[in-house]
């Protein structure tokens, strides 16, 4: 999404704008071809990567996608698989043979009860947005502690900065796990200041997401945090 | 419509009784991003028309029996406020809140892309505050740019626009007398961009020509309502917090 985005200035675009003509470039998301030139189809950010021309829109919903490492919230319990809600537009299904233990039938609820929060996996999605969910690889499971916050599902690619070099640096400064979900969730594992730090460092870089300064917004942080220490 | 034909509507200037010109809007004005709670929203205010739109989703469409498999369906509910008006309306649905609802999801449908979000919907609700005629097209203006606001991708900005006829003459964007005691009422939602027209009604008789002359005054207003649109959605993100 906002990977890849230089620093210069950047163009807001609404919905049914010609943003150019098409030819010799490829329509990227939130632009569609018409009549030999592009239209932008969301309200955003235009911009140009590798001859291919998209929208960085403001606001979007989370679409998932199979391998996708998303937090999720159990909505519901049956006797052999959790239904998870997943920040999208419908709720992902965790079967009971995907999940890390050997579940009996009639026996989820005892693993997994409503409200718990998950890490887990997109496991496949059909045309229809049936989302199925998998914990069974490294590092899916439970999350018994710490905080889940939420982000612009858009802004996620800024937290993470390039190859997650932005994350690991707020992990090394507040000293927290935190684990950014392609679906907006955030969770955080820490004291509780650190907690708070890096909570406020998430929505700070979140929030000037199409701004160049976010570098620099960072090292104010980190300076804080350090600060605090 | 039509059935008061002795008052009068036009100044013998040729003015309108509010001193407009015959091709003359009411001065609009929108506001995108008025409801924190909605996924996006905007207030319109077309003259002393108030329309507040609230988009919501695409979420999974409920229930099950009006999903569509390879499309969203667009849920709108449009609904006057009881104080909208000089006379109390009764709250709840009505026959013509039903059917605004049903006009503005149909043409809000065309210019959404709805396949993208297969058995999803997405939902809609305007609310009218004020009233002074030409509520839904007032209302389609502000379902436009809440739907921009938040973020569902279409074709266009739809413009919900009316002209009509009064004394025999066509005017642009009728007030409530005018809408009241006039001739005709021609109101439509113009995409701007593509000069398509994705809703039409006509209430009252207009000649051929009439009705291209009001067209013409309706594809007039429609630019100036979108370039209006468009600077609502820009005021809230340009050098602003996105």
């Amino acid at each position: 999404m906002s990977q890849g985005q230089t620093g210069a200035e950047q163009r807001l675009v609404t919905p049914g704008m010609a943003v150019g003509p098409s030819a010799g470039k490829r329509a990227g998301s939130g632009i569609i071809a018409a009549n030999e030139s592009f239209i932008a189809t969301q309200l955003g950010w235009l911009k140009e990567n590798n001859n291919t021309i998209s929208v960085d829109p403001i606001h979007a919903a989370y679409m998932p996608r199979s391998g996708d490492l998303i937090v999720g919230v159990v909505a519901e319990v049956r006797n052999n698989l959790w239904f998870m809600d997943i920040n999208g537009s419908f709720q992902g299904l965790l079967p009971m043979s995907l999940a890390p233990w050997k579940v009996e039938f009639g026996a989820a609820r005892q693993h997994m009860d409503i409200g718990d929060v998950v890490l887990a996996r997109v496991q496949e999605v059909d045309e229809c947005h049936n989302v199925v969910l998998t914990m069974k690889g490294v590092g899916l499971r439970r999350l018994k502690q710490g905080a889940v916050d939420m982000l612009p599902v858009q802004h996620i690619d800024r937290v993470r900065g390039a190859n997650n070099e932005r994350l690991q640096r707020l992990r090394d400064a507040s000293d927290c796990r935190i684990m950014v979900g392609e679906n907006g969730r955030v969770w955080i594992d820490g004291t509780p200041d650190a907690i708070k730090h890096a909570r406020d460092a998430v929505h700070a870089i979140a929030r000037s997401a199409h701004r160049t300064d976010i570098d620099t917004i960072l090292n104010e942080l980190e300076t804080k945090m350090k600060g605090d220490a | 419509m039509g059935g008061y034909g002795d008052v009068q509507l036009l100044r013998d200037d040729g003015r309108r009784l509010d001193g407009r010109k015959l091709d003359e809007m009411r001065p609009v004005s929108i506001e995108a991003g008025v409801l924190p709670a909605a996924d996006g929203s905007a207030m319109v205010t077309h003259g002393l028309n108030v329309a507040v739109a609230a988009v919501y989703g695409p979420m999974e469409a409920h229930p099950r029996k009006i999903q569509r498999q390879d499309r969203a369906v667009i849920d709108v509910r449009y609904n006057m406020a009881p104080f909208s008006t000089s006379d109390r309306i009764r709250p709840g649905f009505n026959r013509r809140s039903r059917e605004i609802s049903k006009v503005t999801a149909d043409a809000l449908e065309s210019v959404v892309l709805v396949e993208r979000y297969p058995r999803s919907k997405i939902r809609v609700e305007i609310e009218i505050l004020a009233a002074e005629a030409g509520t839904r097209c007032v209302g389609i203006t502000a379902a436009a740019v809440a739907l921009a606001d938040a973020g569902i991708p279409m074709r266009d900005l739809i413009v919900g626009v009316a002209s009509g006829k009064v004394e025999d003459t066509v005017v642009l964007d009728l007030d409530k007398a005018e809408d009241n005691y006039g001739q005709a009422d021609l109101p439509v939602g113009i995409l701007p961009n593509t000069g398509e027209i994705a809703f039409l009604q006509m209430d009252g008789d207009l000649s051929p020509d009439e009705f291209e002359l009001a067209m013409e005054y309706n594809f007039k207003a429609a630019k100036e309502i979108h370039e209006i649109m468009v600077d609502a959605l820009r005021r809230r993100y340009e050098g602003g917090e996105a």
